[in-house]
């Protein structure tokens, strides 16, 4: 399986949080198979720039530009967002619902690659399957979200922190999820504070 | 189509297991109009004059009362972002969770109204403009509420400026609502209010989506 070729280029990026100016000049570049860690102290403003990059906040200067197969796509014309998965720090997972409910949807909100089942086996959730979320552990749910992310299998992922909460086994498992990402041509960002994968580029926010 | 479809059964789910779906709010209608005629006193008369717009201010709270969650869960466990970042527009997901909300508070308020409009003593004569009013009137709660709703998102204790907001949208339905089934039972050609009720209705299915999804968007950036 291969994904589009999908680009991420932001240039020049300013955040402002009310009086606060996080950071300005912020540039990155990130290209197909490649994942880029974007580290920096706490409150440095890492999932503010997520957020930025996802369409979720706006910039307070500098541009963001989505390249799809060599087009670029404005923020005016086509929504980028079909091609790109955020997952925030938190899980957005429903704890009345079962993990197999949030999956399904999940699966019919933006639509899905792979199926439920095999998503759950994928996170090794298979026997968590029928339980409601709110029974699952802190590293049980972020699982579950990174099988999501697997599951609706965009080319673009933004990850905030997505190896919070998860063990030795469950960060061997994120990363074992995004490197397969990337082999298939996925691209990759993620907001963190440990090295997810060795060899990844590193974005310094200060 | 699938995906609002999608929305609107997953908040019907939520809304069954968490909140008792219809059942909260057709509890609450159900104690009140138990309650009224020992506040009042058997005055039948009053109270079958009064039903009509006693069983409007009641539907109208009933709906607020499961309102300030309406936003509000999806924004602290991270859903609102994934509502947001949809194929779907924000809007359509706003109107998805409308539809659910009035399914679970308007609908079933509308469908039991005459059982208690007898309770009290509703004269005979209004009991289809009741149910026809509180059906095509009762979604201006969950629509403009959802503008309240969505301002409120993000405070841990919004069910008071929610209410404060959503009281001056509230009272024209309410009148409208009120004056429609009156007029059927003064036998009236109670046209005028029925349609200024609809027309509320209609006015509120397009604006709501539009201003709950900009309110919803200040809050998440």
């Amino acid at each position: 399986m291969g994904f589009q070729r999908v680009e991420i280029r932001a240039d020049g990026i300013a955040c402002r949080r009310g009086e606060r100016l996080l950071f300005r000049d912020f540039g990155l570049t990130a290209a197909s198979g490649t994942l880029t860690e974007i580290v920096g102290p706490n409150g440095a403003g890492k999932s503010s720039l997520l957020r930025i990059l996802a369409g979720l906040l706006k910039a307070e200067a500098g541009t963001v530009a989505v390249v799809a197969d060599g087009r670029v796509l404005g923020r005016d014309d086509e929504p980028p967002s079909g091609l790109m998965h955020y997952l925030g720090h938190l899980d957005a997972l429903k704890n009345p619902m079962t993990a197999r409910e949030n999956l399904a949807f999940a699966a019919r909100w933006f639509g899905a690659a792979h199926g439920i089942d095999a998503a759950l086996e994928r996170v090794e959730l298979k026997a968590q399957g029928e339980l409601p979320v709110g029974y699952l552990s802190a590293g049980q749910r972020r699982r579950l979200a990174l099988g999501r992310c697997w599951m609706i299998a965009r080319p673009l992922w933004l990850l905030d922190e997505p190896t919070a909460a998860l063990d030795a086994a469950g960060r061997a498992l994120a990363a074992e999820l995004i490197a397969a990402h990337l082999a298939a041509g996925g691209t990759a960002l993620a907001a963190t504070h440990e090295p997810i994968l060795a060899g990844a580029a590193q974005a310094m926010i200060a | 189509m699938s995906a609002f479809l999608a929305l609107v059964r997953r908040d019907l789910s939520l809304a069954f297991r968490v909140g008792g779906g219809p059942f909260l709010g057709l509890a609450f209608f159900l104690t009140v109009t138990a309650l009224l005629p020992l506040g009042v006193g058997a005055r039948l008369n009053l109270l079958g004059e009064a039903a009509a717009g006693f069983l409007w201010v009641s539907a109208a709270l009933a709906a607020l009362l499961s309102l300030d969650r309406l936003f509000q869960a999806d924004a602290e466990d991270g859903s609102l972002e994934q509502l947001a970042l949809g194929d779907l527009p924000l809007e359509a997901a706003v109107l998805a969770k409308c539809l659910a909300h009035w399914l679970t508070t308007g609908l079933p308020l509308a469908l039991a109204a005459p059982v208690l409009a007898l309770m009290l003593n509703m004269p005979a004569g209004g009991y289809g403009a009741l149910v026809l009013s509180l059906l095509v009137g009762s979604p201006v709660f969950s629509l403009a509420g959802a503008i309240g709703a969505a301002l409120t998102a993000g405070l841990r204790r919004g069910g008071l400026l929610l209410s404060l907001l959503v009281l001056p949208l509230f009272v024209p339905v309410v009148i409208f609502g009120a004056g429609t089934v009156t007029a059927a039972i003064n036998g009236a050609e109670g046209d005028a209010a029925f349609l200024l009720l609809a027309a509320s209705s209609l006015f509120a299915l397009v604006l709501a989506p539009l201003a709950g999804a900009a309110a919803l968007r200040i809050h998440l950036s």
